[in-house]
């Protein structure tokens, strides 16, 4: 178990390091520094000081050796367009793309299963093959549209929610500010919530659906049904846990892409997260805030596959394989 | 949707590719929802291309727009000029049918062209890989793995990003388009590569390719001789659902404001463009390119779900 | 044991079971009747295709949409369980009708240890506590042959061999005392050095509890060792039905001749197996008349033309063929 997790730790190093090396090669290569700092009208040799006072001039693998200890840090330099620490900007912006993600994340999880699972015991059901036409709709819809077409109906028209902001929100110590107590803080977030997880949800439903269908053709569910097991335990007891082990994998790199998709959201409905900031980045070749930007999402990558992996472990048996030996 | 433009395999007799082709044929006859789509996909196509010619205007000279046409409603005359317009116009008096003919011509290119790039890109690699085997193929495959755990969407942003970051100023409106095939291209190319991967590397080891190698072949033209046209089919699947996403992502980068420059418009254009006018009513202007950018993914969408199961290929 | 004149404790009548498919419907049993008296056991044998897993699957309630049984009745105890609602017929299976599969590397759910499989089942049947049905199944494995049965209790499928799982999977199938265990080809895939410890197993366990046996096979060597009587099935109809002795010895039905003619024995002086030349037909091209008549040898006029019906020889011995049928035959001795 120990030896399991140090080699997942260490593969994560790994891609953290590659993932670094990108960032830097962009912080470095894109664009000139100097010029993106000082602007046009900058002598040459207030350039030639900034050069050397940033390390520029430095073999380039001190440079990156320097780069990772900063990010190590938290140090991913100064906003080239903002003139503010990046890291700053991030974490300002941190708690709305967060507060999104999670609600939509957990709103595409309990809908997606329990949809999955609905449309697979009732294949034959008309109201399943609704669903399953509907959810075709539903991946062919880009996000962006989802979030429009809502804000037309529910804001524009109907004028039952906000279409733009968090709200009120309310400050949570130093570096966090939430909207869930207040109640325009949640009503602003059903409709971005509902525009980012709609097409995770989707996909998580049509996963659930194949593997719960697959599962339920397998000998051991007709041993169970042989058995006399109610169909409350050969479904949710027997079918559904062997159901999760694939679908844990899958949906939890989902609920990764949600924080990268939240870009989309959050410019539709003018979300004050650090999706929007990318996006800005990437409008104005902000490289500082771009690598940042990257390393954090990687970062959440990892850490979730890391989760992944653990819960995984936790649900299977057969990967617990120091008993194995034992086997007769 | 045209087969027979790779699939031109000499040793194979013609009579072999028609049976294939007609038991396709056979396929698609019997499946209404395949025909709805290609009907759809093919409507929105001709429109776009043949744009030029069949366009009520063209909405981007100025001398055919007349400003006091401008907010004119679908199907209702103009209350100054008396001018009916089958989907309305917008602020510039514009009209919307030609609008959107004109966008979708654009975005329709940009995911044609991305869709190439990726084929071509993930073809080449994934022989390459499933050829060399070894570290070559893993180094290759873990870097695709890797980039599948990302989101296209995200990849393309950075490329995009990076793309702008290299090229000056004064270029970035006229290499937008490209530096956009090129994003979405390369968010895209894994799928490819590993279906053709896998493909190789099962098929070079197989008797006629040792044959083929023996006599002194060059291992460049096995690859694309022998080992190409097996992977056809999954290969044709995979575009098209590609295709499918890769108007997506267009239609979204241009939404976020980071895709084709203002002078030549796409859907997502139209749609961000639109949005702006809901408040204000005039929901035509934001609904019919929504229409035609759904219509024309769902219906690319559909169609290749549909070859997937009509050929069945190594996919699931 | 097969003398014993008692109700039978499974009564098959006339069962149909059929198959809508894209080409028509499929029969894939087509008027099977046969008993399985209390305490016996009976083996069902045939080819593959011939319908002996449709059978144990419809007397278990449990056949795969969309097929479905068109005819005919099955009754346990003289009761109808064909017709059963749902909920009525969970309550029979496991209960009074167990199921051995064929796969056990297949039949547990591997994310659930023996233990919790076991007290789950028990309970679900039984009225029991939790410490009680943990003590029931401790015992059960031991009585199959688990060796520290009180200590592996515990680990996971995995954890065991092929053999051992199969041990497990009987203890599952009789865990709630059931009448009757239709054990489905259960040593087709193991091991063949434990195969016969398995057949074994089962047969003990079952006569010490007198619960009746419906052992499907297609190894007629089994049959030989375990069965009181075989059933022979082919192509969805039943050919012969006969005390196991008689049957090898003594086959009625030309088919049933041929399937002996394939037992390898040793005190066999012949060294070639005898093989039925052709193959059994398609459930969807069956021929008229007797559904062998293609591949026999004795086949004259009436078997090309009407379909034989189970006939009573006495002895408990029943056929399906006309060449038993003195009005066919007219007379004709027949060898």
């Amino acid at each position: 178990m120990i030896a399991f997790i140090i080699r997942r730790l260490l593969q994560s190093v790994i891609v953290m390091i590659a993932v670094a090396a990108v960032s830097f090669a962009l912080f470095r290569f894109v664009g000139d520094p100097i010029y993106s700092m000082l602007g046009q009208e900058a002598s040459i040799s207030d350039r030639e000081e900034l050069r050397d006072r940033l390390g520029l001039n430095d073999p380039i693998v001190v440079q990156f050796a320097r780069f990772l200890g900063n990010a190590a840090q938290g140090d991913f330099g100064i906003s080239y367009r903002l003139q503010m620490p990046v890291a700053e900007l991030i974490l300002q912006r941190l708690p709305a793309t967060m507060e999104l993600a999670l609600v939509s994340a957990t709103l595409a999880f309990v809908t997606g299963l329990g949809l999955g699972v609905y449309t697979a015991l009732r294949r034959r059901g008309i109201l399943s093959n609704i669903i399953m036409t509907a959810s075709l709709i539903g991946v062919s819809l880009p996000t962006f549209l989802i979030g429009v077409l809502l804000i037309w109906v529910f804001a524009v028209e109907l004028r039952w929610l906000p279409s733009n902001g968090r709200g009120a929100v309310v400050q949570i110590g130093n570096w966090w500010t939430t909207g869930f107590l207040t109640t325009s803080g949640r009503l602003a977030l059903i409709l971005p919530a509902i525009t980012l997880g709609l097409y995770q949800m989707t996909l998580i439903m049509r996963l659930v659906r194949a593997e719960l269908l697959e599962v339920l053709r397998t000998d051991y569910i007709k041993f169970a049904r042989a058995r006399g097991l109610s169909a409350r335990a050969v479904n949710f007891g027997h079918a559904l846990k062997n159901t999760l082990v694939p679908v844990i994998t899958i949906t939890g790199l989902q609920l990764g892409s949600i924080i990268a998709f939240a870009i989309i959201t959050e410019t539709v409905f003018n979300w004050p997260g650090v999706g929007a900031l990318f996006i800005n980045s990437v409008r104005f070749v902000d490289v500082p805030v771009m690598s940042a930007y990257l390393m954090m999402i990687a970062l959440i990558f990892v850490v979730i596959n890391l989760i992944v992996d653990l819960l995984y472990y936790a649900v299977d048996p057969r990967l617990r394989v120091d008993r194995a030996a034992r086997s007769h | 949707m045209t087969p027979e433009t790779p699939v031109s395999e000499p040793k194979t007799p013609g009579r072999l590719y028609r049976a294939w082709d007609s038991d396709l044929a056979y396929a698609f006859r019997t499946a209404p929802v395949a025909i709805v789509a290609t009907v759809v996909v093919l409507i929105v196509v001709v429109c776009s291309v043949f744009a030029p010619l069949i366009a009520p205007m063209n909405p981007y000279n100025p001398a055919a727009l007349n400003l006091m046409n401008g907010f004119t409603p679908p199907m209702e005359p103009n209350a100054f000029t008396g001018e009916v317009f089958l989907l309305g116009t917008d602020g510039q008096g514009r009209d919307m049918l030609s609008t959107i003919m004109y966008g979708t011509r654009t975005s329709l290119f940009v995911g044609a062209m991305a869709v190439l790039f990726a084929m071509v890109m993930g073809i080449s690699i994934g022989l390459f890989a499933g050829w060399r085997g070894g570290w070559v193929d893993s180094a290759l495959m873990r870097i695709a793995d890797v980039q599948l755990a990302f989101p296209a969407i995200l990849i393309a942003l950075l490329v995009f990003g990076i793309a702008r970051g290299f090229i000056p100023d004064a270029l970035r409106d006229q290499l937008a388009i490209w530096v956009l095939i090129v994003a979405i291209g390369l968010s895209d190319w894994v799928q490819f590569a590993r279906v053709v991967r896998g493909a190789s590397m099962v098929e070079k080891n197989k008797e006629y390719v040792q044959a083929a190698r023996v006599i002194g072949a060059h291992p460049l033209k096995i690859m694309f001789r022998h080992i190409l046209p097996n992977v056809m089919g999954p290969v044709l699947v995979i575009a098209t659902i590609s295709l499918a996403l890769a108007i997506i992502a267009e239609a979204t980068l241009s939404f976020l404001g980071v895709g084709v420059p203002p002078t030549q418009p796409s859907l997502g254009t139209l749609i961000r463009v639109g949005q702006g006018f809901l408040i204000s009513g005039e929901w035509w202007i934001l609904l019919f390119p929504a229409i035609t950018l759904l219509a024309l993914a769902l219906s690319v969408n559909l169609l290749g779900d549909w070859l997937r199961d009509a050929l069945n290929p190594r996919l699931r | 044991m097969t003398g014993a004149m008692t109700d039978p404790l499974l009564s098959v009548r006339d069962l149909v079971v059929e198959f809508p498919t894209r080409r028509g419907t499929l029969r894939a049993l087509d008027r099977v009747s046969f008993d399985i008296m209390p305490g016996e056991v009976l083996g069902m044998v045939g080819e593959s295709g011939a319908g002996k897993s449709i059978t144990g699957a419809s007397i278990i309630g449990l056949i795969e949409p969309p097929g479905r049984i068109a005819g005919g009745e099955i009754r346990l105890k003289g009761e109808r369980i064909d017709n059963l609602r749902p909920e009525a017929m969970r309550k029979v299976r496991g209960r009074r009708i167990g199921m051995v599969f064929q796969d056990p590397l297949t039949s547990l759910n591997p994310l659930y240890t023996v233990a919790q499989q076991l007290i789950e089942t028990i309970r679900t049947h039984m009225d029991v506590s939790e410490a009680e049905a943990r003590k029931r199944a401790v015992a059960l494995l031991d009585r199959v042959g688990i060796p520290a049965a009180a200590r592996r209790i515990d680990d996971y499928p995995h954890h065991f061999s092929g053999g051992m799982r199969q041990r497990v999977v009987i203890a599952l199938a009789l865990c709630a005392e059931p009448e009757l265990v239709i054990a489905d080809e259960p040593t087709t895939a193991l091991d063949v050095s434990v195969q016969s410890q398995i057949i074994e197993v089962l047969k003990d366990i079952c006569a010490e509890r007198g619960a009746a046996v419906m052992l499907i096979t297609h190894d007629m060597g089994v049959i030989a060792e375990t069965a009181d009587r075989v059933a022979v099935l082919y192509a969805g109809r039943m050919a012969e039905i006969g005390p196991v002795r008689e049957v090898i010895t003594d086959a009625l039905h030309p088919y049933t001749a041929g399937l002996m003619g394939s037992i390898p024995t040793l005190t066999q002086e012949s060294d070639r197996l005898v093989q039925i030349p052709g193959a059994m037909p398609r459930l969807h091209a069956i021929p008229p008349g007797c559904a062998f008549n293609p591949r026999c040898e004795k086949a004259f006029a009436p078997c090309r033309e009407t379909r034989p019906e189970l006939m009573d020889r006495g002895n408990g011995r029943e056929v399906a063929c006309w060449l038993y049928d003195t009005v066919a035959t007219g007379g004709m001795r027949n060898a």
